[in-house]
Parts: structure tokens; C-alpha cells; sequence
């Protein structure tokens, strides 16, 4: 126990110092290039662009990631699936049809910087969530099944996916504004959306962490979590709702970001194992820490332009899906 | 046998899917003894196993020291009962926990909330991992062990809880001889303590071993008494189509195919 535990640590040490380094770079990353931090405290429009885009985009980058992770670790444990994931659950999906019905009702801008707006959308987001992880598993008829339940989640993501597409098309004024954010970007992240990420992302962290005995209990099987005497309807719904919030808050601030919640437990338990307290913490960091590499990375590829991110992270994270399905089979799993 | 019961099913029927695998079962197992449950495949011997640890929904009633098991909490339950199922169900879902963290789940039930484990909770998990010989890995992860070290870690963790009663489904599934004579040893321990342990076993012989023994078939109980009763060989031998023999060697009674 010592020895994982150890490395437990180290690992958490290791992530936060390399966001805090990436934090640095990301403020000091721009559309000309590298900038001396230092030389903006001399000039009111260099603080300004650090202190009110660069930064909160880099940390809002961090924080998106960070729900993502710790969605895809409840999701991996919650239906004792190591492919489950937000995006691949179809729970991402949802949360936009949510955000598209939000924009089509109300008439919002998906990058409105008001308070109201942001957590309206976010609401609506959860909402979405909810609805589509219900389905995948009314679909799947329960989480056994590691092939039904993709295919559930596949299946609930194309319909809701088309069901928004549908919504966007048919009222031209929101295509525009969402058809971008859609694809996935940290681009416009203010503060607001920092501090609604920030909030419910604790609310989240905490949450999760405290039902992780459930998780650890529920990969012994079903029967022998009942026999630990653990409420299990109760606690997995909390879970769901943990899992639904925590893309939802991302989704409606970031847009569709794929395969950063299934990467960052992997890359954890490829380091460490560990029980679901943990891991969850540690995915959690380890999802900010590859969204804000990926962030970088968008801004910096084909400078003084930019990626959309979520574009960035589903051609890398599709291909690390292939790989990871690739040495499952080698080893005769899935 | 002694008279107080530990554990009694009443008129018990259990459905898995549409059909009915368990008819009105009435069972009163002994407190401080060892029964295993034994009977041909499908007949019922792990649904009554968990209905017995309040874990299916069923008709009829179980009682546990006269009370409705149903009635108490699930807390209160699992700090009485312990129940080890066969295999790790999920696909492998467990392989990245340690095999401490394993069997420290045996605790969960003792334990308050989120609390560290306490001192008692980690002596009993060291007791039990040390009582399957566990020990010496117990900071790998479940996932690199064999089939049969698996077991050990599993067994470790429903030894951890020390409940009053362990219901054990095929304990003995992939364990090698010397292993399944330590098991054997353990349980005599625990009976010796005063604890109450029912087994289910498809390996008669060791089945035998034990202080009373259930015969089911076809979702029934045919028989139940003495692992040397007459009445009981000949019981099992109804239910495995009479082509089982008992010899008495070395002091046991054995089970021979034929």
C-alpha cells in the first residue's frame, strides 16, 4: 500500500506543478508569439490581454478538462467500463442539445460573459446530460454489457447530435454562434465561465470523492457491493448526477471536447493503481493538465491562427482510443 | 446439533429472469457450525446462498437469530453477515485496486464514512490476509494475480468483515490442495470461535468435511443432516443419479465417481 500510495502522491505533486508551468506559458503564449510576462506590467493593453483573455482562457482550459477527467473516472467506474466516457456515454451530446435548446428558447449567445447566461446554459447543459445517460442505459438495458453500452452510447450521441443539428438548422440566428462552439473552444472563456467551472467542479470533486467507496465496492461486482451493506440505488444515482454536472458545466462552457475524460483516468491507473478516491482526484488532474497542453498546442500549430481545440483533442484522442482498443484485444480483453 | 438457529429460510421461492429456480425452501441452519450446501449443477444452490444474504428479492421469509432479515439495515447486515459470490463479476473492473485495498472493503461495513481505517479494522485485514497467505502481496494489483491467488484475496476479503456468519460460494474454486486444506482449517477456526459458516461446494469431498450438510435439487432441499449420516449418502446419492460411492478412509468419509 505504501509504495502506490507514494507514487499517488508524486503523481499529484507532478501534475499540479506542470499546470502551473502551463498556466505560465499560456499567459504568455499569444498570436505574435512568446511575450515576456514581466514587460506587461509597463503596458495597460499587454496586462489587460493577459490578465482578461489569456489567462482565464488557459485556466478556463484547465478547468474544463478537469470536469471532463473526473466525468470520465465516475463513468469508468460507475458502469464498470474502462471505454466509458462523456463523449462515448453520449452524455456530451446531450449536454449540447441541452445548450442548442437553450440559445433556440431564450435567444442567448453561447459566448455571453453574464452570470445568468452562464449558469442558465449550464442548467440546460446538466439537464441535456441527464437525459442522454438515462437513455444509454434504458437502451442498454443496464451496464453489464460492455458492447451494448457503446453502442447505447453511440447510438443516444448520433440521434441527440442530429436532434440539435436539426435545432440550429431550422433557426438561422443561433447556426452561426453555435456551429463554432460546437466544435470545441476555449477561445472565448472569460472569468464567469472560470467561476461557474470553478464552483461546481469543487461541488463535483467533492462529491465523487466522497462516493468512491461505492465505486471501489461495485468493481468487486454488484452482489458483493450490496453485501458490503452500501445503498447502492441512492448512490448511483448521486453518481450519475455527478457524472451528468460535471460534462454538463464543460460542455456548456467549452462546447464538445472528446476523449479527454476517457485518456485521463488511463494515463492515471497506467501510473498508479489505486482505489476510485484517488483516481478521481487524480484524473481530475490529469484532464486539466492535457486540455491545457491541448489548448497550447491549438494556439501555437499553425499561429498567428488557431484549432479548435475539441478538433485537436478528438484526432488525438481517437487515435490513443485505436491504440488502447488495439492492446486490449492483443491481450484477449474487450 | 445445537438447537438455536442462526439462520432459517421460510417458505422461500426465488425467480432469476421468468423462471422460478427456488420452491418454497424451509431451511434451519445451526449456529457455531459449518454446513455446506451441495446438489447437482442448477439446482439452485447459489440463488439460495443469496437469498440466505438478503441479496435477492424472494417470497417467503428469511429470519437471522429469529428476525426478519429484511428488517434490519443494510449496514447492520453486513456487520453480521459476510458473503463471498463466485469470481469478481465486471470484467475485470477491480484489477487496478491492491489487494490490501481489496480486502479492506471487508471493513466497509464497520467503518464510519470516509473515516480512515482504524487501527482494529487494519489488524483484521492484515488477520485475514495473512490467514490466506495473501500477505506478502497484498501491494500488487489484483489484476497481475493468477486465478486461485485471486480466490485467496477475495476469501481475505469476506474473512475481513469477521461477521458472526459467512456464506461462501465455491470457495474453494481454483484453489490448489494445499490452499484448500488451509481453507478447511480456517473455517474449523471459525466454527471453533463460535461463528457460523455455510458453504456451497461442487467438491464433495470436501463438502463432507463438514458439520451438516443440505441436499438440493431442482430448486429444492431433498435432504439435510449429518455429513456421516447414512441418510445423507444416500440422499446425495439420489441426486447424482446413484453413481456416487462412500468409503470411509483415514478417519473421513469419501465420495467416489464411478
Amino acid at each position: 500500500m505504501k509504495g502506490q500510495q507514494r507514487r499517488a502522491w508524486g503523481l499529484g505533486i507532478l501534475l499540479v506543478v506542470l499546470a502551473g508551468a502551463l498556466l505560465v506559458l499560456g499567459a504568455g503564449i499569444g498570436s505574435t508569439g512568446f511575450e515576456n510576462l514581466l514587460a506587461a506590467g509597463d503596458d495597460p493593453v499587454a496586462l489587460q490581454i493577459v490578465r482578461d483573455i489569456r489567462l482565464p482562457r488557459t485556466l478556463g482550459a484547465w478547468l474544463a478538462g478537469a470536469l471532463l477527467g473526473l466525468a470520465g473516472a465516475v463513468a469508468q467506474g460507475l458502469f464498470r467500463n474502462p471505454l466509458a466516457d462523456p463523449y462515448l456515454l453520449g452524455s456530451a451530446s446531450g449536454a449540447s442539445l441541452g445548450v442548442a435548446l437553450a440559445l433556440w428558447l431564450f435567444g442567448l449567445s453561447p459566448t455571453s460573459t453574464q452570470w445568468v447566461v452562464r449558469l442558465g446554459l449550464t442548467g440546460a447543459a446538466f439537464l441535456g446530460a441527464v437525459l442522454a445517460v438515462l437513455l444509454t442505459l434504458l437502451l442498454a438495458r443496464g451496464v453489464q454489457q460492455t458492447l451494448r453500452l457503446l453502442l447505447a452510447g453511440v447510438i443516444v450521441g448520433v440521434v441527440l447530435g442530429a436532434a440539435k443539428d436539426l435545432l440550429t438548422i431550422a433557426s438561422a440566428d443561433i447556426l452561426q454562434a453555435i456551429q463554432g462552439f460546437m466544435l470545441g473552444s476555449t477561445g472565448l472563456v472569460g472569468w464567469s465561465a472560470c467561476a461557474v467551472m470553478g464552483g461546481l467542479g469543487v461541488a463535483c470533486l467533492l462529491l465523487g470523492w466522497a462516493l468512491a467507496p461505492v465505486l471501489d465496492g461495485l468493481a468487486l461486482g454488484e452482489a458483493t457491493a450490496a453485501s458490503l451493506g452500501l445503498p447502492l440505488g441512492a448512490m448511483r444515482a448521486a453518481l450519475v448526477a455527478v457524472l451528468a454536472l460535471a460534462t454538463g458545466t464543460a460542455v456548456a462552457q467549452t462546447g464538445l471536447i472528446a476523449f479527454v475524460g476517457l485518456a485521463a483516468p488511463h494515463l492515471v491507473r497506467s501510473v498508479v493503481k489505486t482505489t476510485h478516491g484517488r483516481l478521481i482526484v487524480l484524473s481530475t488532474a490529469m484532464g486539466g493538465l492535457l486540455l491545457m497542453a491541448a489548448d497550447l498546442l491549438a494556439r501555437w500549430m499553425v499561429a498567428p491562427q488557431e484549432l479548435p481545440v475539441g478538433v485537436l483533442t478528438a484526432v488525438l484522442g481517437g487515435s490513443y482510443l485505436l491504440w488502447l482498443m488495439h492492446r486490449r484485444s492483443a491481450r484477449g480483453g474487450l | 446439533m445445537s438447537a438455536a438457529a442462526a439462520l432459517e429460510a421460510r417458505g422461500v421461492s426465488a425467480r432469476l429472469g421468468l423462471a422460478e429456480v427456488l420452491h418454497g425452501i424451509d431451511l434451519s441452519l445451526a449456529a457455531g457450525r459449518w454446513t455446506s450446501i451441495v446438489g447437482p449443477n442448477g439446482a439452485g444452490k447459489s440463488t439460495l446462498l443469496k437469498v440466505l444474504a438478503g441479496l435477492l428479492v424472494h417470497g417467503g421469509e428469511v429470519r437471522l437469530h429469529g428476525r426478519p432479515l429484511n428488517a434490519l439495515p443494510g449496514r447492520a447486515r453486513a456487520q453480521r453477515l459476510s458473503w463471498l459470490g463466485q469470481g469478481v463479476a465486471g470484467e475485470g473492473s477491480a484489477d487496478d485496486l491492491t489487494v490490501y485495498d481489496v480486502a479492506m472493503l471487508g471493513r466497509l461495513p464497520h467503518q464510519r464514512w470516509l473515516a480512515a481505517p482504524s487501527a482494529a479494522d487494519r489488524a483484521a485485514v492484515e488477520r485475514a490476509l495473512r490467514s490466506t497467505q495473501a500477505w506478502d502481496w497484498r501491494e500488487r494489483p489484483l489484476g497481475q494475480l493468477s486465478g486461485g491467488e485471486r480466490q485467496r484475496v477475495l476469501l481475505a476479503r469476506a474473512l475481513a468483515v469477521e461477521a458472526e456468519l459467512l456464506l461462501m460460494d465455491e470457495p474453494l474454486a481454483n484453489l490448489d490442495p494445499p490452499h484448500q486444506a488451509d481453507w478447511m482449517r480456517t473455517v474449523r477456526a471459525l466454527v471453533a470461535e463460535g461463528r457460523t459458516v455455510v458453504s456451497v461446494l461442487h467438491e464433495l469431498n470436501a463438502a463432507l468435511a463438514a458439520d451438516a450438510m443440505v441436499v438440493m435439487a431442482a430448486g429444492r432441499v431433498t435432504h439435510h443432516g449429518g455429513c456421516g449420516e447414512a441418510a445423507t449418502h444416500r440422499a446425495l446419492e439420489a441426486v447424482f443419479d446413484h453413481r456416487i460411492a462412500f468409503h470411509f478412509v483415514a478417519g473421513q468419509w469419501l465420495a467416489v465417481p464411478h
